[in-house]
């Protein structure tokens, strides 16, 4: 589903954030990125969501090469991946269906359509009946559902997420990645940049640490 | 890949027609865009005002202009002409005539103006009273004052004007229509004037719309690039500032409309009173459908280019980071 060659990204000012970087992860897979923060988690995320492109070296998604996608294409790459923030980055002007329901608006789906999935996408993260709310009147943990839900509610075979449990307590922490693993699952491949390796032992999925931009250790708990 | 849900699970997202999707997304965006201004009713009313102040200036000054060239041409159409008889017709051949004219259909009224009463006239406007006592005997001829009737065409008028001027007591036949043309000639150069200062008008309405439209972008940064981040195209974070733009468009063009109608309203009273001292039938001409269909239309095509030029320019600087 991903693979990366020899992936480099250096920002201007000359620090690299990433320096040949190899790495891949398998269709339906669940892996883990930890690292120190700086160590290059974020800029994998920001390259495979093409919010960055690489300076050398190939980011390919699920059979594309970043590339060749065009700058006109990228909104339709967007679609195909689902994308979780640590800071959710939810819209509070409006309730939490029409946030659920965005995706899927932008992807001109119809409004029929788009209520049926929007309750299945928040069913999933048990928050089917806060769907009027505003997302401002629930808890961080409830916020992050919303984002998961948003995320997951156009169905893509791969999610993305950047320390989603960065703001939960570990309780909160544990619902949420027992979320990702339930779509796990179901087919759905995830990449998850975190840094509560505890957390993720508990889980037993392959972990990938970076440092410095650099593939530090990988470890496989099925090898 | 393999998934394991059901049917219905991984069904890929699927739009339904084009067309009717089209229609879907642009009519559920303009119904947001108009609840947005709804939400700030005053700030809304404000630029949608200054919108039709700008607007019906130009309107105004040009239905000014229209009703003068209404009114002129009448005054045009119902143009008295001057005969002046020669020196040797006598005052009662002179009334003879005038009664003769009188009696002709195409003909209103004709007034007599004896040598005599002409020279009182002459030496009472002109000033030259002293100057003009110095002369042996009166050098003004019998003048007949005609009025066409009301029936009359432009055509038939030369033609009338000539028929009396080849009677054998005219000598001279006066139509006094240099100063409508002259008059004509200001209205054109007004006409002229708005029409540049409507120009300039309107780069003002794109520059007040526009800039209501960056401020309005700027305010929804964080929106726009979130929904960048989840897919959406340029043109999908464009399409509801369009639809304000839209919006401020259509508003300010029927303010606009309603503004000149006011004004309307408020003259037709010291219009009808003005008439009446006349005896005439000035009425005030109005906007015809064709002109406030081209307010609406020019405020309405201002707002769209101005909101797309605006969203166009800001857009693809807002990416998500």
């Amino acid at each position: 589903m991903i693979q990366l060659e020899n992936v480099t990204k250096t920002y201007p000012g000359g620090q690299d954030a990433l320096s040949g970087l190899n790495l891949s992860v398998d269709t339906g897979e669940m892996v883990f990125v930890t690292g120190h923060s700086g160590a290059g988690k974020s800029t994998l995320l920001r390259l495979i969501a093409l919010i960055e492109r690489p300076t050398g070296g190939q980011v390919i998604v699920d059979n594309q090469n970043t590339r060749r996608v065009k700058r006109r294409k990228i909104p339709a790459y967007r679609r195909q991946i689902g994308m979780v923030f640590q800071d959710h980055k939810l819209l509070y002007d409006r309730p939490v269906f029409d946030n659920v329901a965005l995706p899927l608006i932008i992807a001109g789906v119809s409004r029929r359509d788009a209520g049926r999935r929007v309750r299945a996408a928040l069913d999933q993260v048990s928050l089917l009946h806060k769907e009027k709310q505003s997302p401002q009147t629930l808890s961080a943990g409830e916020q992050q559902r919303v984002g998961i839900a948003r995320a997951i509610v156009t169905r893509p075979k791969l999610l993305i997420a950047d320390e989603p449990t960065g703001n939960l307590d570990p309780d909160l922490s544990l619902e949420v990645m027992r979320i990702f693993r339930r779509f796990n699952e179901v087919g759905v491949t995830l990449l998850i940049a975190s840094h509560d390796i505890s957390l993720i032992d508990r889980l037993g999925c392959r972990r990938i640490a970076l440092d410095e931009g650099r593939l530090q250790q990988e470890v496989d708990p099925w090898q | 890949m393999a998934m394991t849900r059901n049917a219905d699970a991984v069904a890929p997202v699927r739009s339904s027609g084009p067309l009717s999707t089209w229609i879907t997304r642009h009519l559920s965006t303009a119904i947001g865009s108009l609840g947005r201004l709804v939400r700030q009713p005053f700030a809304s009313l404000m630029i949608i005002l200054v919108i039709a102040v700008t607007l019906a200036m130009p309107a105004a000054i040009n239905l000014i202009v229209k009703n003068a060239r209404s009114v002129s041409g009448s005054w045009d159409n119902a143009l008295d002409f001057s005969v002046f008889l020669k020196q040797a017709v006598s005052v009662s051949e002179a009334e003879a005539l005038a009664r003769l004219i009188r009696q002709r259909a195409d003909i209103d009224s004709v007034k007599f103006v004896s040598a005599n009463d002409a020279l009182v006239e002459f030496k009472r406007q002109s000033g030259f009273a002293e100057a003009l006592d110095q002369l042996p005997d009166n050098p003004l001829p019998h003048t007949l004052v005609v009025r066409p009737s009301a029936g009359n065409t432009s055509a038939s008028l030369i033609l009338l004007q000539e028929e009396i001027g080849n009677l054998p007591e005219s000598d001279y036949v006066q139509v006094d229509t240099e100063w409508v043309q002259r008059f004509h000639a200001i209205l054109d150069i007004v006409r002229q004037a708005i029409a540049i200062g409507a120009a300039l008008l309107g780069v003002a309405i794109v520059v007040i719309i526009g800039n209501t439209i960056r401020l309005d972008i700027e305010n929804r940064r964080e929106e726009i690039e979130v929904t960048k981040l989840i897919g959406a195209t340029n043109a999908f974070v464009r399409r509801p500032f369009l639809w304000t733009g839209f919006w401020y468009g259509l508003f300010g063009g029927l303010m606009a409309l309603a503004l000149v109608y006011y004004g309307l309203f408020m003259l037709e009273g010291p219009v009808a009173k003005l008439s009446g001292l006349y005896q005439s039938n000035i009425a005030v001409v109005s906007l015809d459908l064709k002109e406030g269909a081209a307010i609406i239309g020019i405020g309405v095509f201002l707002g769209l280019f101005a909101s797309w030029f605006t969203a166009a320019r800001h857009m693809r600087r807002i990416e998500p980071r």
